[in-house]
């Protein structure tokens, strides 16, 4: 075994293991800066919805004003009609300063993974779906395959299927830059210089009631990536994140271990 | 356990050019990285809090808002978009001085300005009321989320600068409240700002004591606690350090950021 590990890729025959690069440093870097961020950006930004846990629609809201929904949670401020008897620790200014933080470090990882995903033809080979995987039967078949919750097989180890790359497209180029918009259409200073950021939501209250609802998509996407890591082998795809490297072997062992 | 670590590639040599090259772009980087924080300070792109684990974040966002909104103006509203119920948030119970000067219907209310100024000097309401009167319809929201729209009159802060001569070297404009430990700055780029008011009036009557009457820093373009009430004196500065721990209000010492533009 130990023998045929530094066999070059191009050996004809595949050994029946073999260590080989599955995710560039550059992806597990991102990858793990953007997982830090993303926490931060959650504890601190539950940290400072604690403070109101009240939604509005429209430019405008307060304690005395009807909202769109209420979170049912006691608030950081004793002035917040919450019901509940009690008032939780205020946690705001810290929180603010790590949310803006982690915001921009976020904001800049994700750029330098853009321009090196669209210099390399990263994003086009691994995420795009590959030409004829746009089919019904294709979807069906995935969805099928999630459905019974199947184990992947060989090839996934070395590609994302169908609705993997789907997921990761939708995050990456929906959900990502639906975020920081939002966030930006809070800040009165932005939006004096781009009054448009914030008027065509519907106003700064429906940006700060939109930012919260794609934070639950983020964090549901984040839930069923965790589920899916653990049901395709919680070891093999960390060891893949952190070390780059995959165990080839088995039966379909694919040879495309530049994704 | 004892697979072999690393994969295919063979241990990678770093050839001398590589390493000439990787040189050289560290030592550009450093001397970018150099002038960028030289240009940044002479520019006023470096907020007082800018030391401390959140200083890198605080600065990128103070740098990139102020070059992104030197000029631009802070929304402004219809009419009709004005709130019904404008909240006033809570506050301690009025101090005894405050009180005081409430009784006498704010006659002896004074506010002083001096520091880095020609002619310092006190106004009273009267004579402030008696500049040139503005009226916003503008947001104030608060950095918890809840918010409200009204229509604030006062005199724009620029106005009364002019009449003490602010010096070339000024740089910040702190304000103090009446209450106790209750005091902010801001740069000259927002002082100065066109609709920086000194706030005495809301909706067409006197500003309310609950939304920081008789007088209020309205700015616009910050978030609700950098508009300090019950202001009484200003100084004109070139530098924070000399203020409270240097971090340019009381907000950062609570924590909280100096730049409130988000």
């Amino acid at each position: 075994m130990s023998d045929s590990a530094c066999l070059p890729a191009s050996a004809s025959a595949v050994p029946a293991t073999k260590v080989a690069s599955r995710h560039s440093v550059l992806v597990r870097l991102t990858h793990w800066i953007t997982a830090l961020c993303f926490l931060a950006l959650l504890v601190s930004g539950v940290e400072i919805v604690i403070s109101h846990p009240r939604f509005y629609w429209g430019e405008t809201g307060n304690n005395l004003t009807p909202t769109l929904f209420k979170i049912p949670i006691p608030a950081s401020r004793n002035l917040v009609p919450t019901g509940y008897g009690y008032v939780l620790p205020d946690q705001n200014g810290w929180s603010r300063y790590l949310h803006f933080q982690a915001a921009w470090v976020a904001v800049l990882t994700g750029l330098v993974y853009l321009i090196w995903g669209l210099f390399t033809g990263y994003l086009g080979r691994s995420l795009l779906p590959r030409k004829g995987q746009l089919s019904w039967r294709e979807f069906s078949d995935e969805i099928g395959k999630h459905l019974r919750f199947e184990r992947p097989g060989e090839a996934e180890a070395w590609s994302y299927n169908l609705l993997q790359r789907i997921a990761y497209l939708f995050v990456i180029f929906v959900l990502f830059p639906m975020i920081i918009w939002t966030g930006l259409a809070m800040s009165p200073a932005f939006v004096s210089a781009v009054p448009a950021a914030v008027n065509v939501l519907g106003g700064q209250q429906s940006a700060r009631t939109l930012h919260f609802f794609i934070t639950l998509a983020l964090v549901a996407f984040l839930l069923v990536h965790i589920v899916m890591v653990w049901l395709a082998g919680f070891r093999s795809r960390m060891r893949a994140m952190i070390t780059g490297t995959a165990i080839a072997g088995g039966a379909g062992a694919q040879e495309s271990a530049h994704d | 356990m004892t697979e072999p670590s690393s994969g295919n590639a063979g241990p990678k040599k770093i050839s001398r050019r590589k390493l000439i090259a990787a040189g050289l772009g560290a030592a550009a980087g450093v001397s970018a990285l150099g002038a960028g924080a030289e240009l940044a300070q002479k520019y006023g792109l470096i907020p007082p809090d800018h030391r401390g684990i959140y200083g890198l974040g605080e600065t990128l966002t103070y740098a990139s808002q102020r070059l992104l909104t030197r000029h631009s103006l802070a929304r402004e509203f219809s009419r009709s978009q004005i709130s019904e119920r404008p909240f006033p948030n809570e506050m301690a119970p009025p101090s005894e001085a405050f009180k005081r000067l409430q009784s006498g219907g704010f006659a002896d209310w004074r506010l002083t300005i001096d520091g880095l100024v020609a002619r310092p000097a006190a106004f009273s309401l009267d004579q402030i009321r008696s500049y040139p009167s503005r009226s916003q319809i503008t947001m104030i929201q608060c950095e918890e989320g809840w918010s409200y729209i009204a229509e604030w009159h006062g005199v724009q802060l620029s106005h009364v600068l002019d009449l003490v001569g602010p010096l070339p070297q000024a740089r910040y404009v702190v304000y103090f409240s009446l209450e106790p430990d209750w005091w902010d700055s801001i740069d000259m780029a927002d002082a100065l700002h066109p609709q920086t008011f000194l706030t005495y009036g809301m909706n067409g009557g006197d500003l309310p004591v609950g939304n920081g009457g008789p007088l209020r820093l309205r700015v616009p373009r910050q978030i609700g606690y950098k508009n300090v009430k019950f202001i009484t004196h200003m100084t004109v500065t070139d530098t924070m350090k000399k203020f409270g721990k240097g971090l340019g209000s009381a907000s950062p010492e609570g924590g909280y950021a100096w730049y409130a533009g988000i």
